[in-house]
């Protein structure tokens, strides 16, 4: 597995603290989105854009691409930011999200938007979508791979286990899911709404290997991907310990940052806090 | 009544002949192939069948994400339960995400008579046709079923083709011409039109055959694409006609009635007559036969029909 230096970990950090400014700049000048669920997944998203996934921005459809899922379309912000920063369309578009003639739609839209690999937005889809992805790419005897971004509170649908059981029934390896395990959803914290624990077992049990990181430490992000790739005979869920609203104090695992958009006085001190660092 | 092989032989079996001309089609089921008979395709091409449980929209969801990369997916299931079960998969992930996948639902109306109520798909019609991009077609029987299979697969665009577990009354001849979107006049007329879909088609010959014996000279159009529906044939038999009945093993909210009512205040407003089940949920039965008579689908209310809208008629001139 490739070592990564301190300047490459650095640099993806950096990224993701762009990809953070970029979808809060987007979510308070649209007044509306979803800064919470974006925050907590900024790493991932950095880690999986800047440096695991296979991508050629001039060639969206490139057919040795890497496949990559929001299955949480409403962090659509984060995928957008992280779309332009990649090249696939100019990073002022960013500033027309919403506009009824821009082609970023409130949730991702394959037909509409350069590197949105599926339409997103309705929770639950993405497992199933991308187990069919791989189940394909397999057939055909491509070296895709395929990875799906999910949430935690997502993860109370049927549909995931389904879809889940499906890959485990196909031993599909080229299927990676990250599940950004913030415990916020929108009426509140994921263990009161409805538990998901023991989280891990249930992947398990549902022949998933499994990892758990820290979501927001690069280094960990990274060789938990490459571990993925070194599983031939199951599919595996990446579980990416998160806090929602991460980097501003105010919004940090409070319930009410799922899909509120910050005023001018907040987005400025949650600027203040993104550019300090602090 | 002149009866052929079940709807859904014919479709398996053209399924899986298919399959050996078009190597990209891969047929999914939800734990019902012995039942729908993509089982025929399952036992030719193993590699590109997928069975995947009892589990409708996890299938969808499948079929999209093997769309998504070339594939050519027909999932099949009970239509009851991939119209619903899987709607909002067939809705976001099919129609508003534009994947080619054919969805072919079997035992659509009231074909599974023996499992009741649960089984019987009355709603599906007026569902899928309100998705934006869908292609809806109900295959009048097992000959059309068969013919419908090439059709679909090389339509670029997501499609629900609604079959039938019965034995319907024949209607087509192999090799006939069928295009998508296309009508058929299946009797001449010109005093009413008879507007039908499935099973219904060959209730409305007979029907038409019933109305000739008293003098009244029906045009039988079978309006097999619900969406689009062929609204220049519609409009000219209205035109012509001047009265319509539409038959359907269907509820008449929002079924094959419902699109031809829409087609007809827009363009050509003429008397019509729905036939279909009343907004009613049904029962069991014993035969299917017995089942849509005892709901209103019979021979004879399709002739009632006829002399209602041909009074109407009269009444306008």
């Amino acid at each position: 597995m490739p070592h990564y230096g301190e300047s490459l970990i650095a640099e993806i950090e950096e990224r993701a603290r762009e990809l953070r400014l970029d979808s809060l700049r987007m979510i308070y000048q649209r007044q509306a989105g979803h800064p919470g669920g974006s925050l907590s997944a900024a790493e991932i998203m950095a880690a999986l854009h800047f440096c695991h996934l296979r991508l050629d921005p001039s060639n969206p459809s490139w057919p040795e691409r890497d496949r990559f899922i929001l299955s949480k379309g409403h962090a659509s912000a984060l995928l957008y930011s992280a779309l332009a920063r990649r090249g696939y369309f100019p990073l002022d578009d960013l500033e027309r999200w919403g506009e009824l003639a821009c082609h970023l739609q409130g949730h991702p839209d394959r037909l509409k938007t350069p590197g949105v690999e599926m339409t997103s937005g309705v929770l639950g889809h993405g497992i199933a979508i991308g187990a069919g992805m791989a189940l394909a790419g397999r057939m055909r005897g491509q070296a895709y791979g395929v990875y799906v971004l999910l949430g935690d509170g997502e993860c109370q649908g049927g549909i995931v286990w389904e879809g889940a059981m499906f890959a485990a029934k196909y031993c599909l390896a080229n299927l990676t899911a990250i599940v950004d395990c913030n415990d916020v959803q929108l009426d509140g914290p994921v263990h009161e709404v409805l538990p998901l624990e023991p989280f891990a077992e249930k992947w398990r049990a549902h022949n998933w290997a499994v990892i758990e990181i820290n979501g927001h430490n690069v280094r960990q992000i990274l060789e938990a991907l490459d571990l993925a790739g070194e599983i031939h005979d199951r599919p595996t869920v990446i579980l990416a310990r998160t806090t929602k609203g991460k980097g501003v104090s105010f919004m940090e695992n409070d319930a009410h940052w799922h899909g509120v958009a910050p005023n001018e006085e907040q987005y400025q001190r949650a600027l203040r806090e993104l550019k300090g660092g602090a | 009544m002149a009866n052929e092989m079940p709807m859904r032989q014919g479709y398996g079996l053209a399924l899986a002949d298919y399959g050996a001309a078009d190597d990209r089609v891969v047929v999914l089921d939800a734990d019902t192939s012995s039942s729908t008979l993509s089982c025929y395709f399952g036992e030719r091409f193993p590699q590109r069948f997928i069975n995947v449980g009892i589990a409708e929209p996890c299938m969808v969801d499948v079929a999209v994400g093997l769309a998504l990369e070339g594939w050519v997916p027909f999932v099949n299931g009970f239509a009851a339960l991939v119209a619903l079960r899987a709607l909002e998969q067939i809705r976001t992930c099919v129609g508003y995400g534009r994947a080619n996948v054919k969805i072919a639902a079997g035992y659509a109306g009231l074909s599974d008579y023996k499992d009741g109520p649960t089984h019987h798909s009355i709603t599906d019609i007026a569902i899928l046709r309100a998705i934006p991009a869908m292609t809806v077609i109900v295959a009048a029987d097992a000959a059309e079923a068969a013919a419908w299979v090439p059709l679909v697969a090389e339509y670029d665009g997501p499609v629900y083709l609604r079959l039938s577990r019965a034995e319907t009354i024949a209607v087509h001849q192999p090799g006939q011409s069928l295009a998508i979107g296309r009508g058929i006049v299946r009797r001449a007329g010109a005093d009413v039109t008879l507007v039908s879909a499935g099973a219904m088609v060959g209730r409305s010959l007979l029907a038409a055959a019933e109305l000739a014996r008293e003098g009244i000279d029906a045009r039988v159009l079978e309006l097999h694409t619900i969406k689009p529906l062929d609204r220049d044939l519609l409009c000219q038999a209205a035109e012509e006609t001047g009265a319509l009945v539409t038959a359907e093993e269907h509820s008449v909210v929002g079924g094959l009635g419902g699109a031809v009512a829409e087609a007809l205040c827009d363009a050509r407003p003429a008397p019509l007559e729905r036939v279909g089940i009343q907004d009613t949920f049904t029962r069991t039965a014993p035969d299917p036969d017995s089942l849509m008579d005892a709901y209103g689908l019979a021979v004879s209310d399709i002739v009632a029909a006829a002399k209602r809208a041909l009074r109407r008629k009269e009444a306008r001139a």
